[in-house]
């Protein structure tokens, strides 16, 4: 075990610490989650990508500089610590590019990871649907063959999905075999938003940004390259990943790294007259920030020695989340008066740069699989607790 | 950066697993909870880890000892914390002998009769507990007094027994006098010789903290797979999965903060306010999943968990002592945020 930092290791975070100083926009770039925000975002996802920052730990033939887990560790704390905009092009690089490493043809990689990679199409995820959010095998939409035309025809509804109404393209599960029930009978496909029969409606979220969309599809056809592996493997493609490097990309450590380190500027600059309660959440999450750190350099030692890790994304999902929450309602309380005041009020702090982190922080617990879901999945999978009653199989003519 | 044990650290971990489940079993523990005369069975335990190395891996290699860090013997403490192991071994192994390898003439008089099982070291530190344990079978007990540290022999000392919520743990209230003979450092040597013992002591117990969530959410998972209620095991409930995942979360990010601190403590060149802030980490940590595990760990035992006859209370009980024996919440949050507050 050496927790030091190798002289490689150093080299690539003082390079990385002199690009971002150089090139991380000195205003910020407002919301993301609003259309003027995600256009100025998008500009900041193309000089990411010219500086070769994009995405670090992709193959060089993609866009990517084949940086170690550790790398990336790395490249991610420096990319917080400079104050860098939140990346739009998270749903695509993160979640879906390593099922496209894991499962797509060589035609798929070629076509969709480069233009990902350059910010050219931007990616949503469809996950959930209106019956199926934690729930998600509840999936109901659709895909019929469509033999004649050599692939197949999408109806159905995705929600929920994070700046849906700004992006290219989406991915999601349909079901392919109508006779079929929960995980089985699904298959993961890729879909250009300006296909026939796809119409996409924004919605507001929590914060008042449009940060939601809907999806709908009807009698969308889609050719078979966008299915991603197998028909009917929908859900293993889906989850494969989830005990693999995804289970690190979601949220890594710099983030709240960061986070910690801001809130205890604020705690620094506000001390007087505070509850002392606040002292312990300050420092809870600044030491749960570098629990968090710590872990994660463990596994992704253990990832690079070809280990699995199994569901313990589900353990650091929760821990995360909350975390994130327990910081952000800190700084709520050192606020004090001002943490009312939101983006656009001349008196508020960094424009209400808290107030809207807090409102995400709330959002933590439950996208990804609520934290009731990553408990019972802990329970099961990890400890080995004895499962609960399943839903009942759909009987057919039922 | 590399987070992971050696071969050889695992292999002395799994080698100590085994001979600590073999020797001090749930029903040792119990036995020594419930007899008047616990000295032979003391002596014998003790025997068993000088046997096992133990007592002499933080010695140096010159004076017979293993000479392992802090790092290298963390899962070993983790292992002792498991069984709940009823030895002073953190205060005569990880605080005492390191500590007298640097004082010439006390390392020459004490280090080999402790590396031998002959001569427990008990250690009491101003910034900790304010009782000493096993200080009635030590040979030698280090005290500080004024700044300075002592090396003070058994007979110089006025035992007042206390009794610990841990029935295993032999607490004492010590008198004594410090003279120039018992003296064996002073000023700026004693400080850095104490705050490095202390921080020893204070990241091997969180060590044992780590051990001992780890063995109290082991029983409660097969206790709630076994135990039926409603024509169910009571482990298939959500409610009762949600506590236990609960307390797996808190352990399992209480570990890696540990090691660092144990990682930390192991090499040169740290500055003394960051080992204190890592060491204390450690122990908020370890100590806050500890008390977790076993809330949960009775809640989910139900009335079995709150029956004295049953083992938890054993493990539970300890994870209390070890949790109020290093002095306050407080004083530890305090040298975190000293580090915090350097924080850019």
């Amino acid at each position: 075990m050496d927790l030091t930092w190798t002289e490689a290791e150093e080299a690539f975070r003082q390079e990385a610490r002199a690009w971002l100083e150089a090139n991380v926009p000195k205003e910020p770039l407002g919301s993301g989650d609003t259309r003027e925000g995600f256009a100025r975002h998008v500009a900041w996802e193309k000089a990411l990508f010219e500086g070769r920052w994009a995405v670090v730990s992709w193959p060089k033939e993609y866009g990517g500089r084949e940086a170690s887990l550790i790398e990336w560790l790395i490249f991610e704390e420096e990319y917080y610590r400079a104050g860098a905009p939140q990346r739009v092009t998270q749903n695509g690089i993160f979640l879906l590019a390593p099922s496209i490493f894991e499962f797509g043809t060589q035609a798929q990689k070629d076509r969709i990871l480069p233009q990902m990679a350059a910010a050219e199409v931007l990616w949503a995820q469809g996950w959930s649907e209106p019956g199926a959010g934690s729930d998600l095998a509840n999936v109901r939409s659709v895909a019929a063959r469509d033999d004649e035309a050599g692939g197949w025809r999408l109806t159905g509804q995705k929600t929920w999905c994070t700046r849906g109404a700004f992006c290219d393209a989406v991915y999601g599960l349909f079901r392919t075999d109508p006779e079929s029930a929960r995980h089985r009978g699904l298959t993961y496909f890729l879909v250009p938003m300006d296909t026939p029969g796809v119409q996409v409606r924004g919605f507001d979220r929590l914060d008042g940004d449009e940060g939601f969309a809907e999806v709908f599809f009807e009698d969308a056809f889609v050719p078979d390259s966008a299915v991603l592996g197998e028909v009917g493997q929908g859900w293993r493609v889906a989850m494969s990943t989830a005990s693999s490097e995804r289970g690190l990309n979601l949220r890594s450590p710099g983030r709240f790294l960061a986070t910690a380190s801001r809130l205890v500027r604020l705690y620094r600059e506000r001390l007087d007259g505070q509850d002392p309660a606040v002292r312990r959440k300050v420092l809870q999450g600044w030491m749960d920030a570098q629990a968090y750190q710590f872990y994660t350099y463990r596994t992704a030692t253990r990832l690079m020695r070809r280990e699995a890790i199994g569901s313990e994304s589900s353990l650091t999902k929760v821990f995360w989340s909350e975390m994130d929450l327990t910081m952000h309602e800190a700084a709520m309380e050192l606020l004090g008066p001002l943490a009312e005041l939101d983006e656009g009020s001349p008196s508020a702090p960094e424009d209400a740069a808290w107030l809207k982190g807090f409102q995400f922080a709330l959002a933590g617990p439950i996208y990804a699989g609520t934290n009731e879901i990553q408990r019972n999945i802990i329970a099961e999978r990890i400890l080995g607790l004895p499962r609960g009653p399943r839903p009942e199989r759909k009987k057919k003519g039922g | 950066m590399h987070y992971a044990f050696t071969e050889d650290q695992l292999m002395f971990r799994d080698a100590v697993r085994s001979a600590l489940e073999r020797e001090v079993t749930p029903e040792r523990l119990r036995a020594r909870w419930e007899s008047e005369d616990t000295a032979a069975d003391e002596a014998a335990l003790w025997e068993t880890l000088a046997g096992l190395g133990l007592l002499g891996m933080m010695a140096p290699t010159a004076r017979g000892g293993l000479g392992m860090s802090l790092l290298d013997v963390t899962l070993l403490l983790e292992e002792t914390g498991r069984v709940a192991l009823p030895a002073p071994l953190v205060a005569t192994s990880v605080m005492a002998a390191p500590l007298l390898a640097e004082v010439p003439e006390a390392a020459e008089r004490w280090l080999k009769p402790l590396i031998g099982g002959d001569a427990i070291v008990a250690v009491g530190l101003a910034s900790g507990s304010p009782w000493v344990a096993d200080a009635d079978r030590a040979a030698v007990a280090l005290l500080e007094a004024d700044g300075a540290l002592h090396a003070v022999p058994r007979d110089a000392l006025e035992l007042t027994p206390e009794v610990s919520v841990d029935r295993s743990r032999r607490l004492f209230r010590v008198g004594w006098t410090p003279t120039e003979a018992t003296r064996i450092a002073d000023g700026e040597e004693a400080r850095r010789l104490t705050a490095a013992a202390f921080n020893r002591g204070l990241v091997a117990t969180s060590a044992q903290l780590i051990g001992l969530s780890r063995r109290m959410l082991e029983v409660t998972v097969a206790y709630a797979s076994e135990r039926t209620q409603f024509s169910r095991p009571i482990g298939s409930f959500q409610a009762v999965k949600h506590h236990l995942a609960d307390a797996l979360i808190r352990q399992e990010f209480a570990a890696p903060v540990v090691h660092r601190a144990a990682h930390s403590l192991s090499r040169p060149g740290a500055d003394p306010e960051t080992l204190d802030a890592h060491a204390s980490h450690a122990f908020i940590a370890a100590s806050e999943a500890a008390r977790l595990v076993a809330r949960k760990a009775l809640q989910c035992h139900g009335a079995m968990g709150y029956s004295y006859e049953v083992d938890l209370h054993l493990w539970m009980k300890r994870a209390w002592a070890l949790s109020a024996s290093w002095g306050s919440p407080g004083w530890h949050l305090d040298r975190v945020e000293a580090l915090a507050l350097r924080d850019p």
